[in-house]
């Protein structure tokens, strides 16, 4: 009986116990919070732990639970900072509670990638991913396949596709894609993370659309390029804007960026899909870091300020061995800018370039 | 079935006995148990009818009986993932009944006493593989050998049903069903044993002292007796397959459509919720999968008090 009253009793504590004070203290080691987009994630991990070598006091904690539930997080502010594959719409941006800024730290890209027994490489102009995907071009030995690829020998085979059925970023940017190039795609499916494919089978993370080609020939699908990288599939050339066929690499990613930089607008929410220049690969995008431009907290909002420095300087060496690509040098100064315009209470918080 | 809270107060059971402290604790105690999961059930449902309130005045009840779909144009309608977690339930039941209550009677009446420990751990081991090694198996062993196997004979022999056309992908309402028959398997396999086990043996005395067969015993002493346990057993595996999401949506295809064939692809409530709820970032988007959920609570809840009913007629019929 009396080990009952205490089980209680303890039962009891644990419940009320909960309610912490939750102000931070003004030493010691500094906890930052971020939430988001979980395609930057091995690159974040790789940061915050090189960071943290130099910077043993500023604990960084990222959590991927992706790009929307980073967007909501950040407007609650039960994070310090978002991170978002897509820029946030007008009307997100409006309910957030103070200004957000979107900081570009790296770039990623999509890639079109198939099984098909003997074919190692395939060529595609637009007018063939859009025709793919929507369903109207439906065997591999098509007429118009063929003729953009007089080299492979393509099977008569039906095409099956592949696509992501949970929402993505790598959706959003692939999608975004298909609806600059073709008004068809635009008119019966239009861009987003969810979206209404016209054919195929959906599966779940880029793992579920490439265990899905992996054992169905005949398939084609969409994933990012640093998976496909570290899973060597095989990936089609897409026909760029300026008419030439770009294989993805992480050099025709960051040509797509530069591509774009001419009428970028003053808050980076841009997209870089079918971008200029002749090495750009068309189907690229940003990936942001989201967070206020005045900082509730100065000792916070200072660390952070200076790890997206040291980020977007010393932190760009670390991507392409991720297979991440590092951000056009001309874009580095215009996000210089950015971090020095952020504050609290009026004062700027960047401590010294190279911070 | 927890007990009421208010069944549990001083003198529900009309015997004075209340002398106790440690007794009276443990029926507060236990009573105050049993409340809270009355609570937190009413409390999911009123705060998933809160946060699907925007999609519920939007699209009122044409969001059961819509088709479509479509985040990008913010339209939605449940009526094929309802379609998909009810189709895929109902196969997972067809395969998984017979073969359980084969495994049951198995173990219950004909295996020798050195094959049933054995065996009934290997039949409970499976419900201990966690559902995305289900998943895995079924993307790269099921869903190739149902491409290339099964979908095609199939086809060729039964082609002119409507379950049996479309072009075979492997993906599809097939290998989701089947993926969900042997995950819940072991779950109707060793409640039904159990419930078999508990059969007095002077029935099963008696038949056979009749001249039954082995056969004709468990067929007209045995599964009479134990009829209404092994309906509850079918629920709870039923129970199981509504809710299953990882392993379902790894095979299923998640496709949003309704077609009569087992080999098109499909969808189901958990599963599109389990795709969608992280990056939803439209209002009325999070409202109409809160709403999913909700509907998902509403079927499994009616679903089980219509096999309770079946129960309990079951045992009145049984009675007479």
């Amino acid at each position: 009986m009396k080990r009952l009253f205490c089980l209680l009793l303890a039962v009891a504590a644990a419940i009320t116990g909960c309610k912490k004070d939750e102000t931070a203290p003004a030493s010691g080691p500094i906890d930052l919070q971020g939430a988001g987009a979980t395609f930057p994630y091995p690159l974040y991990s790789k940061w915050v732990a090189e960071y943290q070598k130099a910077h043993p006091d500023v604990r960084v904690n990222y959590q991927s639970i992706g790009s929307g539930g980073g967007i909501r997080q950040v407007t609650e502010r039960t994070v310090d900072f978002g991170a978002s594959d897509a820029p946030m719409t007008d009307a997100e941006l409006q309910k957030a509670p103070g200004k957000l800024l979107h900081v570009p730290t790296t770039l990623g890209a999509v890639v079109v990638t198939f099984n098909l027994q003997g074919v190692t490489a395939l060529q595609l102009t637009p007018e063939l991913v859009a025709g793919i995907f929507l369903g109207e071009i439906t065997r591999w030995n098509d007429p118009k396949l063929a003729a953009a690829n007089p080299d492979a020998k393509l099977p008569d085979a039906a095409i099956t596709v592949a696509y992501r059925s949970d929402g993505s970023g790598t959706t959003a940017v692939f999608t975004d894609y298909l609806a600059k190039i073709s008004p068809a795609w635009k008119e019966k499916a239009g861009a987003g993370k969810s979206v209404k494919f016209p054919v195929g089978l959906g599966a779940k993370g880029n793992e579920g659309v490439a265990g899905q080609i992996k054992t169905t020939p005949g398939t084609v699908g969409y994933v990012e390029l640093a998976y496909a990288k570290q899973n060597n599939l095989s990936f089609a050339s897409i026909k760029n804007k300026a008419g030439k066929f770009v294989t993805p690499e992480l050099g025709g990613v960051s040509a797509a960026a530069a591509g774009a930089l001419a009428n970028m607008p003053e808050d980076f929410r841009v997209s870089i899909t079918d971008a200029e220049g002749d090495t750009a690969y068309p189907i690229s995008s940003f990936t942001y870091i989201l967070l206020y431009e005045e900082q509730q907290d100065a000792r916070k909002g200072g660390a952070l300020v200076n790890f997206l420095w040291w980020a977007v300087h010393d932190g760009q060496k670390f991507e392409a061995d991720l297979f991440y690509a590092p951000l056009p040098a001309e874009l580095v100064t215009k996000v210089e800018a950015k971090l020095k315009g952020v504050k609290s209470g009026g004062k700027a918080l960047l401590a010294g370039a190279g911070g | 079935m927890a007990a009421p809270a208010d069944q549990v107060g001083p003198g529900a059971t009309g015997i004075a006995v209340e002398v106790n402290l440690g007794d009276r604790l443990f029926r507060w105690g236990t009573a105050a148990f049993a409340a809270g999961t009355i609570l937190i059930l009413a409390a999911m449902a009123i705060q998933m009818t809160r946060a699907s309130a925007m999609s519920l005045r939007h699209f009122g009840l044409g969001f059961i009986t819509s088709t479509q779909w479509d985040p990008v144009r913010d339209l939605y309608g449940a009526l094929p993932y309802i379609y998909g977690t009810l189709v895929s339930s109902f196969v997972a039941l067809l395969i998984a009944v017979p073969v359980s209550l084969g495994v049951a009677i198995l173990l219950s009446e004909l295996a020798p006493g050195w094959l049933l420990q054995p065996a009934s751990f290997l039949v409970e081991l499976l419900a201990a593989v966690p559902s995305v090694i289900y998943g895995l198996w079924g993307v790269f062993v099921l869903t190739p050998w149902l491409r290339e196997s099964v979908q095609p004979p199939l086809q060729k022999a039964f082609g002119f049903l409507p379950f049996f056309q479309g072009t075979p992908h492997g993906f599809g309402m097939m290998a989701g069903g089947m993926i969900l028959a042997i995950m819940i398997l072991p779950t109707i396999s060793s409640v039904t044993r159990e419930v078999m086990r508990a059969v007095p043996s002077t029935l099963r005395e008696c038949a056979l002292a009749l001249g039954a067969t082995r056969w004709e015993m468990v067929r007209t002493a045995v599964l009479p007796y134990a009829r209404s346990g092994i309906v509850g057993a079918i629920i709870l595996g039923l129970g199981r397959a509504l809710g299953e999401t990882m392993a379902v949506t790894m095979v299923i295809g998640n496709r949003a459509e309704i077609s009569a064939s087992l080999f098109a692809p499909s969808y189901t409530m958990a599963s599109v919720i389990a795709n969608e709820f992280t990056e939803a970032s439209g209002d009325l988007y999070l409202s109409a999968l809160s709403q999913i959920g909700l509907l998902l609570f509403a079927v499994t809840v009616l679903l089980n008090v219509v096999a309770r009913l079946l129960v309990w007629r079951v045992r009145k019929v049984a009675a007479r």
